[in-house]
């Protein structure tokens, strides 16, 4: 065997890769819950990977077979029914895990130097990943799809002036058909995987290099052991976080193996009922909602009013809300990183942010007049949809959580930092 | 004893209380840091400074502990359960999991429909008469033998590389010199064993392309090879054997299903 393995290694450094990214890797010995989510991102990438390259070995991506070829899937493939339900659970499950990535790096100051080309490059990954999810979901070609569809790309027709070829481009056609559903599926299956495996790789080639934050936002780099050279509160990724992460990984499927086979469509979240009605482009349905993960940003949308005879405010703001992440390494300015350390302005603020990002999500879901209307004699509300009302604000507060940290960040009261981690 | 030897952090801290790690009571069972699981024994370049008898261990304390937990023993018999119970574990999750994969390569319920026993009604079959039929996508022959033809059988037996065909593929039922359930009725898969091109049907007694030895039988006209009306595959040919026959049944005296041998429904 160690033949073998010598053999390799004078060809191709397997063995010098096992020990630099992996035995000999030194990450925090303190790392908490919200460290299991890179790995578990990984694990779902592999998995949707896999049940997608198995469902497009049936799927047919044309406008008169699609629909039926998934539910040929479903009860005609052996098995179909397993894999379409894994693909269309990790889905959900990828976000769940993507935003608590995210929020793990608001908590501890993740994405600060020098951090901040991995954070850009993970916010890179999340646009990726909803261009993905996007386009994965016309191929079903039910009446969610289609018209969930219809709708986003008549955002980018709202561009000015050049907002109507723009949407023709993207469309390959006058409205969403057969052509639009072609050149989806071979963004789905083909460009955006390869453009997403590209930019992990990236993401976990810039960690290793700068190596992971921690809960105590303390960089463990900065003490280490005089005769070995490693960081005094590291331990080495294999065989502490390799263990550590099997366990995530088993719990992680515990969880998604009831989804899969007790609760696949989510309470309608998931897998949503008006997407096994066959698309018909002559008949919109009462209710268009995108799926559960863009309605935080569908609502904000929704909440913009057109000025100017321009629908294009409200994209531009949606636009808006998801590039202003990229900007958090510089829009932070507290001496400390985790929120361990930080003061009662940075915790009120991010709680905002939290309670805005998730009621704009329930917002996203439900009609505008889920809450009636203001009565008349409101001033200046007047007769306005109260969900309306409250989305404005609370993509107001959204928005204040990053355009006031340069101020609420710098004279936070903070308490001292430790020296060494405190797990 | 081990933890006199470790101190508290400068900050006042006592390790001991560390969080992140298991206990603060010397555990024979605590694993090393640098004996790694997997990590080739004889791979002396990834010898960590660890070793039972090596103080010099940098972070570790002179015990040989990480941090000031665990004495330094490792219970190897505990270690190889505990890996081979994942693995094993593991492996069954893996297994569960790639079944339905793998199993979703088999034909689905469409195929099968589609691949389906074919119904042939024999009512209006003339001696010496074929017809074809299709049965999964392939051209199925049902010929009505004449006496003259089934007598003709056993004459042509030294002529034929494998006369008692036990060389090809039949049903148990039809592995006889008529290569039939009825002698008459003859059913066989029209495909020529050499490279699959379909024999032409060539009844005729002598004639002028095929010779005076020539008793009725099938012609290939890619390579020329022959097969008698039994269709088994005459020697010097380059079709290696007998044409294959399905599996089929009587559902009565004028209806055969082809696809479907005597077991099945």
């Amino acid at each position: 065997m160690q033949r073998i393995l010598n053999w390799i290694d004078d060809r191709f450094p397997l063995t010098a890769l096992w020990k630099s990214q992996v035995s000999e890797y030194y990450a925090p010995k303190n790392f908490n819950f919200w460290y299991f989510m890179g790995s578990l991102a990984l694990v779902v990438l592999v998995m949707q990977l896999i049940t997608g390259i198995f469902l497009t070995m049936s799927y047919k991506p044309d406008a008169t077979k699609a629909f039926e070829s998934v539910e040929y899937i479903m009860r005609d493939v052996a098995g179909g029914w397993f894999i379409r339900y894994a693909h269309s659970t990790g889905a959900s499950a990828f976000f769940i895990v993507v935003y608590l990535h995210m929020f793990r790096a608001l908590l501890y100051g993740s994405y600060r130097k020098p951090r901040e080309l991995l954070w850009i490059v993970g916010c890179f990954i999340y646009l990726a990943l909803m261009a993905e999810a996007f386009f994965g979901y016309l191929l079903p070609w039910g009446q969610m799809s289609y018209w969930g569809a219809q709708v986003i790309v008549n955002l980018f027709s709202t561009v000015p002036i050049i907002g109507d070829d723009l949407g023709t481009w993207i469309r390959g056609d006058y409205t969403v058909s057969d052509v639009t559903l072609n050149r989806f599926f071979a963004f789905h299956v083909a460009a955006v995987p390869l453009v997403l495996l590209l930019l992990v790789v990236v993401h976990l080639m810039a960690l290793h290099e700068v190596g992971s934050n921690n809960p105590d936002g303390v960089e463990i780099k900065d003490r280490k052991d005089p005769k070995t050279g490693h960081p005094i509160d590291g331990i080495p990724f294999h065989p502490y976080y390799t263990v550590k992460d099997l366990v995530g990984v088993v719990v992680f499927l515990a969880f998604f193996s009831i989804v899969l086979f007790f609760w696949p469509d989510g309470g309608g979240y998931f897998l949503e009922a008006n997407n096994f009605v066959p698309a018909n482009p002559l008949q919109t349905p009462v209710h268009i909602a995108p799926v559960w993960y863009f309605t935080p940003f569908y609502a904000m949308l929704r909440a913009v009013p057109s000025y100017f005879n321009s629908q294009f405010w409200g994209v531009l703001v949606m636009g808006a809300a998801v590039v202003i992440l990229f900007f958090m390494p510089w829009l932070d300015r507290s001496p400390v990183k985790s929120i361990r350390y930080r003061g009662p302005l940075y915790k009120g603020w991010l709680a905002a942010f939290v309670v805005s990002f998730l009621v704009l999500g329930y917002l996203g879901v439900v009609p505008v007049t889920v809450w009636g209307q203001f009565s008349e004699k409101v001033p200046l509300l007047g007769t306005a949809d109260k969900a309306t009302v409250v989305a404005r604000v609370l993509t107001i507060v959204y928005f204040l959580f990053f355009l006031l940290m340069p101020w609420y960040t710098a004279r936070d009261k903070t308490k001292p930092v430790p020296e060494r981690v405190t797990g | 004893m081990a933890f006199s030897d470790v101190g508290l952090w400068e900050n006042g801290a006592n390790p001991l209380y560390f969080r992140g790690l298991r206990t603060a009571r010397p555990n024979p069972h605590c694993f090393q840091a640098d004996e790694a699981i997997g990590v080739p024994a004889a791979n002396s370049n990834s010898q960590q400074a660890f070793d039972a008898n090596d103080k010099e261990t940098g972070s570790m304390a002179p015990d040989g502990s990480v941090d000031g937990v665990g004495d330094g023993i490792v219970d190897r018999k505990k270690r190889r359960f505990l890996i081979g119970a994942t693995a094993a574990v593991g492996g069954v999750g893996v297994v569960a999991a790639a079944v339905p994969l793998g199993m979703s390569f088999w034909p689905s319920e469409r195929a099968k429909a589609a691949g389906a026993p074919v119904e042939v009604d024999i009512t209006k079959l003339e001696p010496g008469q074929k017809i074809n039929v299709e049965w999964r996508g392939k051209v199925v022959w049902v010929i009505n033998r004449t006496p003259t033809m089934l007598k003709d059988l056993p004459k042509l037996d030294p002529q034929l590389a494998d006369p008692n065909s036990n060389y090809s593929i039949q049903p148990a039922d039809c592995k006889n010199e008529n290569r039939s359930i009825k002698p008459e009725i003859f059913v066989a898969v029209g495909i020529c064993t050499h490279l699959g091109c379909s024999p032409t049907f060539r009844p005729d007694i002598a004639p002028a392309d095929l010779g005076p030895e020539w008793l009725g039988g099938f012609f290939c006209p890619c390579h020329q090879s022959k097969f008698d009306l039994a269709a088994r595959v005459y020697k010097g040919v380059p079709a290696p054997t007998n044409l294959t026959i399905p599996p089929y049944k009587y559902l009565s005296d004028t209806r055969i299903l082809v696809g479907a041998d005597a077991k099945s429904a």
